[in-house]
């Protein structure tokens, strides 16, 4: 793909989760590296929207916050419009790069300040990056950006505890679009809201991308809602994309078994009364995972070589997946879940 | 139009959580008071005291070893008796209070600024500047405060040439309260600071490509200030104690300008011949401020305690 | 068929400096025997302040200002506290959000295990064990009788949940309150955690208050559901009904909000605005200022639950449906 707003290149990265140096002495145990994330690959073109789906510990989350600067990939590279981040040597020269890619945090009540007013938050990427000059420009900007979230100029003047969760979010949307930027990382923006305020916010976004052609890096763990955002979606577990392909693909047959399991448990609004197949097992702990393919000990079709061989992300009717069964052709069609 | 203005803010005050947590409190509203009392004393002291004890032109030993007025031999000159120079106790008093105010503000300023400052350092940065600004402060914890004072004191004075210690007197008081008590606001910052580090809206900063130092002072200082503010005011009370402490045990202000421990000690030498009123009106001044500053301070600890609201 | 669990009228306030706030206003519903009743409504609606208030674990300054609770039609909510606390773990059960919260650190989730069973059940110290174990083996804990000595912290989010339901069915309760059970577990889990309350319920006849944000839950696991608003009940009935055919303007709007896969919408339908906060709720109908068949009725008078086809509704679209209806309540 020639416009890819955003790639990442077989990235790493690991957390020194050791004990600290003297207790390590003592206990006579080796440093301890969590692999948070894995060697993972993708890209996302211009004006579409990825997602990246999976449990708590898949490392996810992680993704988002090497995607938009806040830690660096232990190996690999991340590259913003055809510029690799790390060739970048320091702060000032990544700026006008990184400014371009912005983020909206999951909890509206920790990501703005107490302390600060409404359009001082809004206006921190303004004045930082020198955007607009003069005070008055700088207002009416705000104000633009308010407006834009469907909030009021005078809303501004308020502190955020006089908002609601959903209000917050959009306050947090606005100072993110007040760098101008062209790509938006979004992690898990609405898991803590409501759903009725979800729908809000998922409408907002989505106006916003058309109006503005943004690119989004959409994070979630439900499954509904990514349908309802993404172009493509990639599933991550325990550091590691096991399956990326187009939404319409992914949902309509599912290759990776681990895939077929998070759509299993979605839950049966419809009422059909399906009975859901019985999952097996809990997420394993990401410092200590499985040998071979991550999934195995959870998989009901692990053989041998899921549990020593690592299987690669390769194509499959469609869909880019990393599953022996997948490429073996052991795995049965899928029956379709709701 | 201004005084709208100004009227809507007293209002908003008024009517803040904390505005009301305090008139419901009386012990609050009391130490409020005789704090208040205290200082407004103490700073008007030209203007409020009846005599000016340091105008030699003024006093006279006439005057001296004068009981309290409501005792047989007293006068209404000199309400609280005088002592052995013919000093007034209370202008002493106020203008000693002055003196202690002063130490223990400009102490607690002094340890604010340095403990604040290393504990935002060492929060942020982490790693072996975290290790070494900790550990430093831990040895000084090893010590008793009014020992590490009572060191830098003696430091300085041994240093400096015997005419100018008088001069500097109080600023080697300042500096070596001040410099005792910066560890509990580093640890305090430093514990706050790495709470704040990792909340969503620092990485927010963070995203948007705000300076790091910037994102220190105008997002995690703010964001810290309050347990600061709670553990500043109880430690004002203890800087006028260690004020006292030192100047009683000599080695704190000069007897020419003599603070409430000053007064203690000079009047502690007749106390036994029956010249109390010089030892203890000081005294229960010094107590009534100390322990009403203490009293403020845990009820501001309290009212800005979400979780006892 | 004489209800479990009855609540009529049920009103809890907050006072502040500000002056009293109804945090539930009039709330009254009934759970019957071996029933699974839904309470769902995003957060400030009520739902978790009726569930505290139904075992007794209302945190001060809130209180139970009005109205009864009745278990088996005896009241319980004029009990004092000892009595109250018998009531609770032998005849309700109780699970919460965060399985930690539930579980002492300090202990061995077999010595609580023992603790719980021994203070409701007239067991010795060997058949209490032996029911404990049993009952780790029943929620599905692998090689239940070698982790009985293990602590909460060496469990993972999935088991601990696991353990405090096997806590809660310590005593054979007839009743289990579980409030927002799975929002603190992984999807995966949540769907075992959801099938194993479900499962044991059926099993030993317990009745169940789920209370919950999630609407899929709900339709997988209860019978009844009961749909709270600025701390009233806007709509009751069974599940299915209220999850296909809502009445209330409000559950139209929060069935409608959820989106679902395989849905083709470019917009998910919206209920303008957000739930007013306790100080500021409007007269009439609570839900009168989003909702989009808004009457001039609806500002002024507030409606009680209404028959509306297959359940109630708070609305007053439904009193012309059934006029004779209107009077009641």
């Amino acid at each position: 793909m020639a416009d890819a707003v955003l790639r990442l290149n077989d990235v790493r990265r690991l957390f020194d989760v050791s004990a600290p140096w003297l207790a390590r002495i003592l206990s006579g145990t080796g440093p301890r590296m969590l692999k948070a994330v894995d060697g993972v690959t993708f890209e996302i073109a211009r004006g579409e929207t990825f997602a990246l789906v999976g449990e708590s510990g898949c490392g996810k989350s992680t993704v988002a916050r090497l995607v938009v600067g806040l830690y660096e990939p232990s190996s690999g590279s991340i590259e913003i419009d055809g510029t690799d981040i790390a060739s970048l040597k320091t702060r000032k020269a990544q700026a006008p790069v990184r400014r371009r890619v912005q983020m909206v945090f999951q909890d509206p009540y920790a990501s703005l300040n107490p302390r600060w007013r409404v359009k001082d938050i809004i206006a921190e990427p303004i004045r930082t990056h020198g955007l607009i000059r003069g005070e008055a420009a700088i207002r009416a900007r705000v104000d633009e950006l308010l407006r834009q979230v469907s909030l009021t100029p005078a809303d501004g003047d308020k502190y955020p505890h006089a908002f609601s969760g959903g209000q917050r979010q959009r306050i947090s949307i606005a100072r993110a679009l007040a760098s101008e930027p062209e790509f938006l990382v979004l992690d898990e923006p609405t898991s803590a809201l409501d759903v009725s305020v979800q729908a809000q916010i998922l409408n907002l976004m989505k106006d916003l991308q058309r109006r503005l052609g943004l690119t989004y890096l959409f994070i979630s763990h439900n499954l509904a809602v990514i349908y309802h955002v993404s172009d493509k979606v990639g599933v991550m577990y325990l550091g590691r994309l096991v399956e990326v392909a187009a939404k319409a693909d992914l949902f309509a047959r599912p290759q990776h078994p681990y895939t077929r399991l998070l759509l299993d448990t979605v839950p049966d609004l419809a009422m059909t009364g399906r009975e859901r197949v019985a999952v097996r097992g809990e997420v394993p702990n990401p410092i200590d995972p499985p040998s071979g393919c991550a999934f195995h000990p959870r998989c009901p079709f692990a053989n041998e070589r899921c549990k020593t061989e690592r299987p690669s992300l390769l194509a499959a009717g469609g869909n880019m997946v990393a599953c022996h069964a997948v490429q073996e052709g052991r795995l049965p069609p899928w029956g379709g879940a709701a | 139009m201004a005084v709208d203005v100004r009227a809507g803010v007293v209002r908003r005050a008024w009517d803040t959580d904390l505005a009301y947590s305090f008139r419901n409190s009386p012990v609050a509203v009391i130490s409020a008071i005789v704090t208040l009392v205290l200082i407004l004393g103490s700073l008007f002291a030209p203007w409020v005291a009846p005599h000016n004890p340091f105008d030699l032109s003024t006093i006279s030993l006439i005057d001296a070893f004068d009981p309290p007025q409501w005792i047989e031999g007293g006068s209404p000159d000199f309400p609280l008796g005088t002592d052995e120079q013919g000093r007034d106790v209370l202008s002493a008093i106020l203008f000693g209070g002055r003196i202690s105010l002063g130490v223990g503000l400009f102490s607690t300023i002094f340890a604010v600024v340095l403990g604040v400052t290393a504990g935002l350092i060492a929060g942020w940065r982490g790693g072996v500047i975290d290790a070494f600004i900790m550990r430093v402060a831990d040895v000084q914890l090893s010590f008793p405060a009014i020992l590490v004072a009572l060191l830098i004191d003696g430091i300085v004075r041994s240093t400096l040439p015997h005419d100018e210690q008088d001069q500097i007197a109080m600023l080697v008081l300042v500096g070596s309260i001040g410099l005792s008590g910066w560890v509990q606001f580093a640890r305090l910052v430093r514990g706050s600071t790495l709470v704040e580090r990792n909340k969503e809206y620092v990485q927010a900063a963070r995203v948007i490509g705000v300076h790091p130092i910037r994102i220190v002072v105008t997002h995690v200082l703010p964001n810290v200030l309050t347990p600061v503010l709670v553990v500043a005011t109880i430690y004002f009370a203890f800087a006028i104690i260690t004020e006292a402490t030192l100047s009683f045990l000599g080695v704190g202000v000069p007897p020419t300008e003599p603070s409430l421990g000053t007064l203690i000690r000079v009047g502690n030498g007749y106390l036994f011949s029956g010249e109390w009123w010089i030892t203890v009106f000081p005294a229960v001044t010094l107590a009534a401020l100390v322990l009403s500053v203490n009293l403020l301070g845990d009820w501001v600890r309290d009212a800005l305690n979400p979780r006892l609201q | 068929m004489k209800p479990l669990l009855e609540l009529r009228h049920i009103r809890i306030e907050l006072p502040t400096r500000r002056g009293t706030l109804l945090a539930v206003d009039d709330v009254s519903f009934t759970i019957g025997e071996g029933e699974v009743l839904g309470v769902v409504g995003e957060s400030g609606a009520g739902k978790s302040i009726t569930a505290a208030a139904i075992i007794g674990l209302l945190e001060p300054p809130l209180r139970l200002a009005g109205g009864e609770i009745l278990l088996d039609g005896a009241r319980i909510d004029n009990l004092p506290p000892d009595a109250f606390r018998r009531i609770r773990g032998k005849q309700i059960g109780a699970i919460f959000q965060d399985p930690l919260t539930s579980l002492n650190p300090l202990y061995t989730i077999g010595r609580q295990l023992v603790e719980t069973i021994r203070t409701h059940l007239p067991l010795g110290d060997k058949a209490a064990t032996a029911r404990a174990v049993e009952l780790l083996q029943e929620v599905g804990i692998p090689g239940a009788a070698e982790r009985f000595n293990a602590y909460p912290h060496q469990f993972s989010g999935g088991m601990r949940q696991r353990v405090v339901i096997a806590l809660a069915l310590a005593a054979n309760p007839r009743l289990i309150v579980a409030d927002e059970p799975t929002t603190a577990l992984d999807v995966s889990t949540q769907a075992q955690i959801i099938a194993l309350l479900k499962r044991l319920c059926r099993d030993h006849g317990t009745a169940v208050m789920l209370v919950t944000h999630d609407m899929g839950v709900i339709a997988e696991t209860a019978d009844r559901v009961a749909v709270m608003y600025a701390g009233r009940v806007a709509e009751i009935g069974p599940v299915r009904q209220v999850v296909k055919h809502p009445q209330h303007p409000y559950t139209v709007g929060l069935m409608g909000s959820i989106p679902s896969i395989g849905d083709t919408l470019e917009r998910l339908p919206q209920i303008d605005g957000a739930m007013p906060r306790l100080g500021s709720i409007p007269p009439g109908c609570a839900f009168n200022p989003r909702c989009p068949k808004v009457m001039e009725r609806c500002r002024v008078d507030r409606p009680d639950l209404l028959k509306a086809h297959a359940t109630e509704a708070a609305c007053w679209l439904h009193a012309s449906i059934s006029p004779g209806e209107a009077a009641r309540g």
